[in-house]
């Protein structure tokens, strides 16, 4: 018999549903049927693991995947990744992707009018420490248009993907930046039911955070789902 | 206890996912064949509602190893770890919504209680348009232990459980291919999971 420690259901009111019509792509691409609740078993309470190093080198300063620096204001953008309890979750895979300083990202089927920037990719990448910590230097992004709705600007963000330590616990999320005017009309911001959880995705400036002369200190942490104290023998 | 912050909501992964997250190695699981067990092709199309395919999803699987051994601290079974072989993929879906792994069939791995679980790989889908990544499961068709797998005879609509098992496609250099569709919305819309 295989002892089951599940990790909590997602709580109500912190996700979003897809289907969200404000944000126009779910239309043709939400499921109609509602999900198969299914137990945990052991493949959904295990996942990847990366101590071992296989996700290749951290790549944590997107200021310098060029030959000079990127235009835009310097940022450091640093957390942890925590689970529901506060507990942080180390050794885990932290990906990050994000427009450049004109809201333009570096991928063909982006053909807003802002311009490239050779010095600028956009992708980070990093494993976390044992006190679940990662930290990564870039730039802001900036804001852009997309064509959800007449003349719709998306809120600035960073993109997020976490692993924890399970396939359950993995998510992919954006992070925003706190006093945004565009946060109010974004949709997919939006999306997240509670006010509390929205809040969740706004990282905090942080004055000890940033470095005199140098760059702008933004914190975000990550909470995943936490799990339970006990086993489930059945 | 009791859980004191709120989780991270979802958001989605958008149309430029493939900054941050094209990694094509990670779609071979094998270690360029060395991993032990039959080598497969799992492949499929990624589809909405009007049958369109997504030329920008990301599907990733996670799998036992061909003993039915997860490489994770949580699976304390007696059975041989392949240090070949570590269960995570990942494929960006092409220009025609192909997404495609070469991996090996994975072993049956213990249910909850006292139950065997049927040869299945997990799946999770994130896209622009999904807010909320999706889980489903893919299971193999004529596997002997289909019937008895709970998660799978769980499901009573053959139509629905139908939408889990992928329909062998032959062999190609060596490898069995397999077939699976994940359809988002819709006619033949896929079985997902909530856990």
């Amino acid at each position: 018999m295989t002892e089951i420690r599940e990790y909590n259901a997602e709580r109500t009111g912190s996700q979003p549903s897809n289907d969200w019509p404000a944000y126009t792509s779910t239309i043709k691409r939400h499921p109609q049927r509602e999900p198969v609740a299914l137990r945990q078993t052991l493949t959904e309470i295990t996942g990847p693991t990366f101590t071992s190093g296989w996700a290749g080198p951290d790549l944590v300063d997107l200021t310098k995947q060029h030959k000079g620096e990127p235009l835009g204001e310097r940022m450091i953008l640093a957390g942890r990744v925590l689970d529901e309890d506060g507990r942080p979750v180390p050794n885990t895979l932290v990906e990050i992707w994000q427009a450049n300083a004109a809201g333009r990202y570096c991928h063909p089927n982006d053909q807003h009018a802002a311009p490239l920037d050779p010095n600028f990719t956009g992708r980070g990448q990093m494993v976390t420490n044992a006190k679940g910590e990662y930290r990564f230097l870039s730039i802001i992004p900036g804001a852009y248009p997309w064509r959800n709705t007449f003349n719709a600007w998306r809120a600035q963000h960073v993109h997020f993907s976490v692993f924890g330590p399970a396939f359950a616990t993995r998510i992919i999320t954006q992070m925003y930046f706190p006093g945004d005017p565009l946060l109010e009309f974004d949709p997919i911001y939006n999306s997240v039911p509670d006010e509390a959880a929205r809040k969740r995705l706004i990282s905090r400036y942080d004055p000890n955070l940033s470095e005199a002369e140098w760059a702008l200190g933004y914190r975000f942490d990550v909470v995943l789902r936490g799990r339970h104290a006990t086993p489930a023998g059945l | 206890m009791s859980a004191k912050l709120i989780p991270t909501g979802t958001q989605t992964a958008g149309p430029y996912l493939h900054i941050g997250l094209t990694r094509p190695e990670w779609a071979d699981l094998t270690d360029a064949g060395k991993a032990k067990g039959d080598k497969i092709v799992l492949e499929g199309r990624v589809i909405d509602g009007d049958g369109t395919p997504l030329p920008d999803a990301i599907v990733e699987i996670w799998q036992a190893n061909a003993a039915g051994k997860y490489e994770h601290p949580d699976d304390v079974q007696d059975k041989p770890l392949d240090p070949h072989f570590r269960g995570f993929g990942r494929s960006c879906t092409d220009k025609d919504g192909i997404y495609r792994f070469t991996t090996v069939k994975p072993g049956a791995v213990p249910g909850r209680g006292n139950t065997l679980q049927a040869p299945h790989i997990a799946v999770s889908i994130a896209a622009r348009g999904l807010l909320h990544h999706l889980f489903t499961r893919v299971y193999f068709a004529g596997d002997s232990l289909n019937p008895s797998d709970p998660v799978l005879s769980s499901i009573d609509d053959p139509a629905l459980q139908k939408t889990l098992v992928a329909e062998s496609k032959g062999k190609a250099n060596g490898a069995a291919v397999w077939h699976f569709d994940i359809v988002l919305q819709g006619k033949g819309e896929t079985v997902f999971f909530d856990f």
